[in-house]
């Protein structure tokens, strides 16, 4: 699926140019759309240096395993297909920890941290079920508060910046509740076709 | 948002005195787990370059445009402000341009109109599904995604939804 949608969105986009006489901005974009991932991948691997170092800390202190077992019940039924105290676990907290609070730079170097230890559980370079419930919460964005969005409301003038929190806070329950939902029916399809 | 500035000092101060009472040797556990970020880093690029020329590739044309053109007439028939659909299918593809086009919106219709708390809800509760996809993928090299990416768009779908429903009922 994703090779066609990846396809598809260039085929349509130069074919598209072609007709509408946009071929110049698609060359334009093409350019420096590699110049922007190269900037994105630097600024990350910096925030990746700092947070994976301070986790790494914080692993060796014993907080991560004290964060996994604080939460341990909840996040067990979520993700029944990872054994007790393993370290994917504590990675996976401090990820949903971290947006919870909007610590957006945070959250990705956990996030992919859980990523590598649930990939060496699985053993294959297939998406694993654990893998794709903890990207199905990632997408619904688990965000207490908004903070871009009130910064933009601020810049706007708005009489009450924060008014959307709550509804936002709602939304995002819905949302998240949703995707876990039908990541457990697509679960489910997998199992009954014996995909796993 | 005063509150925020102390979080991640906070964080920081936290994880160094627990570290150091347990006489963990931190400046070397920072600089072994730092290290980690590196490959991460690099292993991404392939990913993240390949997903997103294609998007903007697609949006440069003005083929993205002209998609949201042509199913603008079903948005009316379900119900949706139809000033919200750009910024409601693009919400997935680009975080960028999402983020642009609730500016945009908010500025156009003011942030306490119902279209200004539509944009502020539907941008605070969803996320850039594809960009997470690709990094957290191509971060440990997985090129089949299985089911995440549909999993993924359809909770895009409710979130979508479930901001348009709660915003009518508590703003209007």
């Amino acid at each position: 699926m994703v090779n066609i949608i990846w396809s598809l969105l260039a085929v349509v986009g130069i074919v598209f140019a072609a007709f509408n006489g946009t071929m110049e901005e698609v060359n334009k974009a093409i350019f420096s759309t590699i110049d922007d991932a190269i900037m994105i991948t630097l600024t990350m691997m910096g925030v990746l240096i700092f947070w994976l170092g301070l986790t790494r800390i914080a692993e060796e202190a014993g907080l991560l395993r004290g964060l996994a077992a604080l939460f341990r019940p909840v996040v067990q039924r979520i993700f029944p297909d990872i054994p007790k105290d393993h370290p994917a676990m504590g990675y996976i907290l401090s990820n949903m920890t971290a947006n919870l609070f909007g610590l957006g730079n945070a959250a990705t170097p956990m996030g992919l941290k859980a990523m590598k230890e649930l990939k060496q559980l699985h053993g294959k370079d297939t998406a694993s079920r654990s893998m794709i419930t903890f990207l199905a919460i990632n997408t619904s964005s688990v965000t207490l508060i908004p903070t871009t969005v009130i910064a933009i409301r601020m810049k706007y003038g708005s009489v009450d910046p924060t008014a959307v929190v709550g509804a936002a806070i709602i939304a995002t329950t819905i949302s998240t509740t949703g995707a876990l939902l039908i990541d457990r029916y697509f679960y489910w399809r997998r199992y009954r076709r014996g995909a796993e | 948002m005063s509150i925020s500035i102390w979080i991640i000092p906070a964080i920081i101060l936290l994880i160094l005195l627990t570290a150091t009472y347990k006489r963990v040797p931190t400046y070397e556990k920072f600089v072994e787990g730092g290290k980690e970020g590196i490959d991460i880093a690099i292993s991404l690029l392939p990913f993240l370059i390949g997903m997103m020329v294609s998007i903007a590739i697609f949006r440069a044309s003005g083929a993205m445009e002209a998609f949201i053109t042509l199913v603008k007439p079903l948005t009316v028939l379900l119900g949706m402000p139809e000033e919200i659909l750009p910024l409601a299918l693009v919400r997935p593809l680009s975080g960028t341009a999402a983020l642009g086009m609730t500016s945009e919106l908010i500025k156009t219709y003011g942030p306490d109109s119902f279209i200004g708390y539509l944009a502020s809800v539907m941008q605070g509760s969803t996320d850039t599904t594809f960009y997470i996809l690709t990094v957290y993928f191509g971060a440990v090299g997985i090129k089949k995604m299985g089911d995440a990416l549909k999993v993924g768009l359809a909770a895009d779908m409710i979130g979508i939804i479930a901001s348009i429903i709660v915003v009518t009922i508590l703003f209007s």
